[in-house]
């Protein structure tokens, strides 16, 4: 099939090679604009606090200062990202209004003549704040009497009535009675930032035809023109975004978290607005991947095979929501992992801490589940004996399995792929291994399973 | 005190598309005067190479030389809708989208051609050279250039398609969670060898070999930077990241890059990989993605080469010489 | 405070810039005279992407107020790249596929020419102490080593070709 395409799966030189070894790839934050306005955040100096007051006094005399924004000047403050794709409840503020849920979370946004002046102004802003309890432990917010971090009155994002995104197929109690073994662990996993070498940043540009461009490194361009739409509560067609040329995404740069308050300055202003963040602001208050809490327990038969498979995760989604309910779900599709296994029980949990709230990144749901579930399946190894190749062979799934979430595997390949690398390292695989294939299961194979 | 050496595998899938699908992604394609053909999107670029991997594509299928395409991206005034480049989405998406309106620009092509050379349209080809010719005789051949021309300037006829690809959107049974998650899978096995330094604690990753299966491999060259670059955040991910070093409690969390730790130059372990191509029933030229995937299967297989390598078996990340040395400590404790 | 004038020499040509007192050279350089490919990814010292010559000697444009550079001789990637054609370091990169987003790029490129100025045969440990400073989030820096490796090899030759 190869021998008969001509440039598919060649290696062909990039594009934006010159441009990138030359300098001259414009990143959004290369260009400017005449009058441009510099937007810096007033941030939470606490993890849970409510806000009494705020004093704005001698921010306003700093030289350079133009204008503050609070809550009051944001159309649709009250907002979340995932709307557009019909998630519920909008429970994410612009700016803060009676209270702040995290260190971090913006409060005031202050728009000045220079960078400097706006930094200036920022320090000038008296914030009067009564901190209240925080929780910071994936399964502490679950304990009763937990500090509620949420408007609706629990810690866990609710997927139709349950506080959990479940999956089950088979009944893994009558399973786990039956095995041989029982293997259990539990794997924590660090929230880890996204750190792409350019920050998240935008510049919005008042046009000519009272339209307004906004300059982005977003990683979905129309999914942040929409959410800036409801948020600024104008039509999407008022709105011109402009991006493409990412330095370094990874999950980092789809919250839409400054193309609003940006646009809304610009607007406010009549000026263009710059709003980047700052390398510690992208360290310490854009989302990062969650923490993670991943239970696994396990009913393995004598020879190996998993009859049964009990996943219990958390994910910490700090403050808010951001992309979390959604990766719950698609971790809930890949917690049991590339194998066949026909009892399989998952509860994977959106809970909500006072952290800096987690979001996308590479990989998002399942890396941290693949880390879990491979340690686990050398426990399984080393617990029936039998190496960490021969355990992997046995349980993979082909083809036509059904995988826990009900759908057939197809394209599953993972057989082929270990046979690959055990050659690449020169390990010799038994003749049964090396013999075996993805291909749907014979009639009358059962594999030891029932 | 010793240096100790272990090997641990890990083998992955990873799911290609947005999460139960429903997200679309959009192409026109119109050839300019001079044959080349311009693919407007609104997909973004994060550094992986998807401009050039989609002008690939474009041209395959249009038949054109790679350097007659021009991609441009991303502007919500020109580019038609498009979801966003995460989930492993952007090449089989956009692919998808591109290959539907290049097919429907070739055709109008080929519809031109079969006027102005008095042929039927299944009797000709595009080159791959950008020459369009009747089948078995290549002496009749014109240029796709020329036919643009002619198109736009003797026929009043535009030369242009337009492409739309989404997986429909799955429901999720709240109960039973059954779903249609994603489009294909895409898996690797990762082989990594590590020596651990039992004095200090510190790992040394010494190599890292991995097969993937990918579908096809539009850019060979661009796969392989993947795999290598996800092969060291992979190392990262185990050894040194992490935002709350001493989770839950929220304290010492890292400022600048001085504090938030990656491996460097002098980190760099032997990195070897081999891709082997079993194309999707659904990706564009079979390709299933890899994006996303190329963190996972090492992170695992080295802590696994560590376990094997010292007898500590870490459930937690990141890996760090304390943990090491603790489970060191609680293995064979020291004098009192 | 009063702004100053300083100047300085830029791309073989003088500048002269009015600056108010500790601002950088990178916010000169790309702020005040639009040279962008300098980039900008930590303003902390962190990342190594501001890296410019002063003298021919790599330095962290983000951490260096612009006074420091008055009368001296400041290059930046711009100034490197030749009327036609690439520098080798550019030519390497490309050909080794060593950079992905690209923001890296123009800091590794700096800091690759200046080593290779001093080193025309480097190790490949000389390679890698001297991109210590430079941090990539994509390519995990293998085809950087390489990169710089071959365009040593590259000027060697060249050097050897034009001496005959």
């Amino acid at each position: 099939m190869s021998a008969d395409l001509n440039v598919v799966g060649q290696s062909v030189a990039r594009s934006d090679g010159i441009g990138h070894v030359t300098g001259r790839t414009q990143f959004f934050g290369d260009r400017t604009f005449p009058g441009m306005l510099h937007l810096k955040m007033v941030r939470s100096p606490l993890h849970h606090a409510r806000i009494r007051g705020v004093d704005l006094s001698k921010a306003e005399r700093v030289s350079g200062f133009v204008r503050a924004l609070t809550w009051k000047d944001v159309p649709h403050n009250l907002y979340t990202i995932l709307g557009l794709i019909g998630v519920e409840p909008e429970e994410e503020y612009v700016l803060a209004e009676d209270r702040v849920r995290f260190r971090g979370e913006a409060i005031i946004a202050i728009v000045a003549e220079t960078e400097a002046a706006a930094h200036e102004a920022v320090s000038k802003v008296r914030l009067d704040l009564e901190e209240l309890p925080a929780v910071f432990d994936v399964e502490e917010a679950l304990l009763p009497g937990a500090p509620i971090v949420t408007s609706w009155g629990n810690n866990t994002f609710m997927y139709e009535g349950h506080p959990c995104r479940r999956v089950r197929l088979g009944d893994v109690d009558a399973a786990f009675e039956r095995a041989d073994h029982i293997v259990e662990g539990v794997y924590n996993t660090s929230p880890i930032e996204q750190a792409p070498l350019e920050t998240t940043g935008c510049i919005a540009v008042p046009e000519a035809n009272g339209r307004f461009t906004v300059y982005t490194n977003t990683q979905a361009l129309y999914f942040s023109l929409d959410n800036t739409a409801i948020i600024l509560q104008v039509p999407g067609n008022r709105l011109h975004f402009v991006g493409g040329t990412v330095g370094g995404g990874f999950g980092g740069k789809v919250d839409v978290i400054v193309e609003p308050i940006a646009t809304l300055a610009a607007m406010l202003t009549n000026r263009p607005v710059r709003f980047a963040y700052s390398r510690s602001e992208e360290m310490q208050v854009s989302s990062t991947r969650s923490a993670w809490r991943i239970y696994i327990k396990d009913g393995i038969s004598r020879d190996g095979h998993i009859l049964a498979r009990k996943v219990t995760s958390y994910a910490d989604s700090g403050a808010y929501s951001r992309q979390t309910p959604y990766a719950l779900t698609k971790h809930a599709a890949n917690a049991a992992g590339p194998y066949a296994i026909p009892n399989v029980s998952i509860d994977a949990y959106c809970v909500f801490t006072n952290r800096q709230p987690a979001s996308a990144m590479r990989g998002f749901g399942v890396t941290m589940a693949s880390f879990a579930l491979e340690v686990q399946m050398d426990r399984i190894a080393e617990r029936v004996g039998l190496d960490p190749w021969t355990i992997r062979f046995i349980n993979a799934y082909h083809d036509g399995d059904i995988k826990p979430h009900r759908k057939l595997a197809e394209d599953a390949t993972l057989i082929e792929t270990m046979q690959a690398a055990a050659a690449l390292v020169g390990r010799e695989l038994p003749d049964d291994l090396r013999a075996m294939t993805s291909a749907p299961r014979g009639a009358g194979h059962d594999g030891g399973r029932d | 005190m010793a240096r100790l050496r272990g090997t641990g595998i890990a083998a992955v899938n990873y799911p290609t598309g947005m999460n139960l699908g429903g997200d679309p992604s959009q192409a026109l394609i119109h050839a300019t005067t001079s044959g080349s053909f311009v693919v407007s999107l609104s997909a973004t670029d994060l550094g992986q190479g998807l401009r050039t991997v989609i002008g690939q594509i474009a041209a395959e299928t249009l038949g054109v030389e790679f350097g007659e395409i021009v991609i441009d991206t991303a502007d919500t005034d020109t580019g038609p809708h498009d979801m966003g480049t995460f989930a492993s989405r952007a090449t089989h998406r956009v692919g998808n989208a591109v290959i539907a309106a290049a097919l429907e620009a070739r055709r109008a092509l080929l519809d031109v051609a079969s006027e102005e050379l008095e042929a039927a349209v299944d009797d000709l080809e595009i080159d791959g050279h950008g020459n369009l010719m009747v089948k078995g005789a290549p002496s009749r051949s014109v240029r796709v250039a020329d036919i643009a021309a002619l198109a736009q300037f003797k026929y009043g006829r535009t030369i242009s398609g337009r492409g739309s690809y989404m997986k429909a959107k799955s429901p999720v049974d709240p109960e039973t969670g059954a779903m249609d998650p994603d489009s294909t899978e895409a898996h690797a096995c990762t082989v990594a060898e590590v020596e651990v330094d039992t004095e200090t604690g510190e790992v040394t990753v010494l190599s890292i070999k991995s097969a993937y299966e990918v579908g096809r491999q539009v850019n060979p060259a661009l796969v392989a930077g993947q795999i290598a670059g996800g092969a060291w955040m992979g190392m990262s991910h185990a050894l040194y990241e992490t935002t709350a070093p001493y989770y839950p409690a929220p304290d010492h969390s890292p400022r600048d890059f001085s504090e938030y730790l990656m491996p460097g130059t002098l980190e760099m372990p032997e990195i070897e990989s081999v891709v082997l191509e079993m194309p999707s029933s659904n990706g564009p030229y079979g390709v299933k993605g890899i994006g996303e995937m190329t963190a996972n299967s090492p992170i695992p297989a080295i802590v696994n080469a560590i376990y094997h390598a010292t007898g500590v078996r870490i459930d937690d990340l990141p890996v760090t010489p304390e943990k090491i040395l603790r489970g060191l400590e609680a293995r064979q404790p020291g004098p009192a | 405070m009063a702004s100053t004038i300083v100047t300085f020499e830029l791309g073989g040509r003088e500048v002269e810039v009015m600056v108010r007192p500790m601002t950088t050279l990178q916010a000169v350089l790309r702020n005040q005279l639009g040279f962008t490919a300098t980039k900008d990814g930590c303003r902390q010292g962190g990342c190594g992407s501001c890296t410019v010559l002063v003298d021919g000697e790599p330095m962290l444009s983000c951490l260096l107020p612009v006074e420091d550079v008055a009368g001296r001789r400041v290059t930046t990637l711009e100034s490197i790249t030749p009327a036609e054609g690439l520098h080798p370091v550019q030519r390497a990169f490309l050909d080794a596929n060593a950079l992905q987003c690209g923001y890296c790029t123009p800091g590794m490129v700096m800091v690759s020419t200046a080593l290779l100025d001093h080193q025309p045969a480097p190790t490949g440990d000389d390679i890698r102490q001297a991109l210590t400073g430079n941090i990539c989030r994509c390519t995990g820096y293998r085809p950087i080593v390489t990169a710089v490796h071959d365009a040593a090899a590259a000027m060697r030759a060249n050097a050897g070709e034009q001496a005959r």
